[in-house]
């Protein structure tokens, strides 16, 4: 019969019209601004920097080693490296960056800083309402703007987050049982020293403090 | 051809008596118009134009125009790092950003001779099969759009899209740009709860391909429209380079999962639809037909997905340079044979990088297609070619 396959569509766009009324699984959209469907874990928008602590700026990872700024794809990172130097978590002394921003308006969200970093100091956010209406200034965040605690990383990414921690304790232990070691080189060392002779205390007083920092 | 039970399918869909009436030779009276048809304002994100000569309403002359997309991807990807080029090439066909990454991290690990672990392999496999049902759906989604069926077929479409892109969203972060694939494996392990969940979406799906079929299959416009329109000869097909399902629907049975053996296609038991008609009715039901083969893969896939790690020990994700050579790795992609033809030399960049596109080399043919027709079935023949314009332009 002609319009029988017509008709055969039609009642199943009918099957699925009714069915929205009955079962909330066929409803398949949300109304958005009221309603929100909760993000992904792995979700990933643009990238933050990572802080330990209370105080952004005294613990932020980044050593500005620059290798996501020459990694990034669209070359969307700059940053300037500072004159001076402060403690890394494991207490060695880095420079850290003075300047660390980031044209989320080039950004492709592509998460290879991410994957680059060494210092686990570069991390992806899942903030997606950022529209701003200056479309320059209001979208090149600086490191203030950047910086988000660790508690917020775990928040976010919980999984990956408490990884990244246990990595980071791991390697810290290591550290400090590397530092104890040459510490305790070091202590033996003067006394070893202090039987053969005066001459020989003043290179391993010396070596003590490198020893500490490695 | 041996044994393909699906060729059989295909004659069973058709029904005959919607063969429209031979087409008319233009008689050469009255004026040519010329007309510039397609979108081609730069905001739009399909950017192309055909221009079409018109005697009344036959087509005689038709020339495809690209080039408004075009964003320098090869050159952009010469100047990077290898994994650099990785997220650009999810921008080709936005469609099938995981197609891409892995014929990408083929080629590359071609020309490092890097290994892949096993469960890398299989991770692939069932990303790179959801993302060919997500793209044959909406193709053909949008297929009916272009007819005229303004939204319904193609919400149908995208609904079950939607599940497989929250998968995607799962596993990589990412919906569209995923992103994914490395060199010597995948960036993310899945989870035990993740790969539950694409059981789950795998399970739902053949409910979804019958529901569309028996939503589109014996719509007679659907017939009247599609049957014997657009033919593409398997002859021309051959010689122009056609591949992919456009290949396939004009009865040429060649399919790389089954030639190359790339990954660890030769352990699935899948069949490979073949058109016999090659017109754009066969282009459909190829699609409709390997979405459910598609279907069989992933379910023998996820069943064992072995244990292991993701990525090789061996691969290298900063300093990495090859030695000098070249490679050309490729893959079935959703659209067609998708290749990266690689030379290196020695650098941390490509000396060479070229895409292979399966959108532009199918829609070459377009005007063999079209010529004859009317200007609404040139609507209609496009469509069916598949194409997305970020990887005919690149």
């Amino acid at each position: 019969m002609l319009g029988e396959g017509i008709l055969k569509g039609l009642a199943e766009t009918a099957k699925n019209f009714a069915g929205s009324f009955v079962s909330a699984e066929r409803l398949t959209t949300v109304e958005y601004p009221e309603q929100r469907i909760p993000t992904a874990e792995a979700a990933r928008v643009f990238p933050f920097l990572v802080y330990d602590g209370s105080d952004w700026e005294a613990g932020m990872r980044c050593v500005a080693c620059q290798i996501c700024e020459k990694e990034c794809p669209p070359k969307c990172i700059y940053i300037e490296k500072s004159k001076d130097k402060k403690p890394d978590y494991v207490g060695k002394m880095q420079i850290y960056p003075m300047r660390f921003d980031i044209d989320i308006s080039v950004c492709m969200s592509c998460q290879i800083c991410v994957e680059v970093c060494p210092f686990e100091a570069i991390k992806m956010d899942t903030q997606f309402e950022l529209s701003t209406m200056d479309r320059f200034g209001g979208l090149l965040y600086d490191r203030k703007q950047l910086s988000q605690s660790n508690e917020y990383y775990h928040k976010i990414h919980p999984t990956e987050a408490a990884e990244v921690d246990a990595r980071l304790a791991e390697e810290k232990a290591k550290v400090e049982a590397k530092a104890k070691a040459a510490a305790a080189a070091a202590a033996a060392k003067p006394a070893q020293s202090a039987a053969a002779g005066p001459k020989s205390a003043e290179p391993a007083a010396g070596a003590k403090p490198s020893g500490a920092g490695e | 051809m041996s044994g393909f039970a699906t060729e059989v399918s295909v004659k069973l869909a058709r029904q005959e008596g919607w063969n429209r009436p031979p087409l008319v030779e233009p008689d050469g009276e009255g004026e040519l118009l010329e007309l510039a048809m397609g979108p081609h304002h730069p905001s739009t994100h399909g950017v192309f134009r055909m221009d079409v000569v018109l005697d009344g309403e036959r087509v005689i002359k038709l020339k495809p125009v690209f080039g408004y997309l075009h964003r320098n991807h090869e050159k952009i990807a010469e100047k990077t790092t290898y994994l650099a080029s990785m997220p650009y090439t999810d921008r080709l066909d936005y469609f099938c950003s995981l197609t891409n990454n892995w014929a990408y991290a083929l080629a590359v690990e071609k020309l490092v001779a890097q290994a892949v672990p096993e469960r890398a392999e299989y991770l692939r496999v069932i990303l790179a099969e959801l993302t060919r049902i997500q793209n044959h759906a909406s193709s053909i989604g949008f297929l009916l759009q272009e007819m005229g069926a303004s939204g319904t077929p193609l919400m149908y479409a995208f609904r079950e899209r939607e599940k497989i892109l929250d998968l995607f969203e799962g596993l990589t972060g990412s919906r569209m740009m995923c992103n994914y694939m490395r060199f010597g494996g995948c960036r993310v392990d899945a989870s035990a709860l993740w790969l539950e969940a694409a059981r789950k979406v795998v399970a739902g799906l053949p409910a979804f391909v019958d529901e569309f079929e028996q939503f589109l299959r014996t719509n007679e416009i659907l017939m009247a429209r599609t049957q014997g329109m657009g033919i593409l000869r398997p002859e021309l097909a051959v010689n122009a380079g056609v591949t992919g399902p456009m290949l396939r629907a004009s009865g040429v049975n060649y399919d790389i999962r089954k030639v190359d053996h790339y990954g660890i296609y030769d352990r699935f038991k899948f069949r490979v639809p073949v058109g016999d008609h090659w017109d754009i009715f066969d282009r459909y039901m190829v699609r409709m037909l390997e979405m459910r083969e598609s279907i069989g893969i992933l379910e023998q896939a996820l069943k064992d997905v072995p244990g292991g790690p993701v990525m090789d020990a061996k691969a290298k994700i900063r300093g990495f340079r090859p030695k000098p050579g070249e490679a050309y790795g490729r893959i079935e992609a959703p659209k067609g044979e998708l290749g990266f033809y690689l030379i290196s030399d020695g650098s941390p960049n490509p000396y060479r990088y070229r895409v292979r596109p399966p959108s532009l080399i199918n829609l070459t043919i377009l005007e063999d297609m079209c010529l004859g027709h009317n200007v609404a079935d040139v609507v209609l023949i496009f469509g069916s070619v598949d194409i997305v314009l970020g990887e005919v332009d690149r």
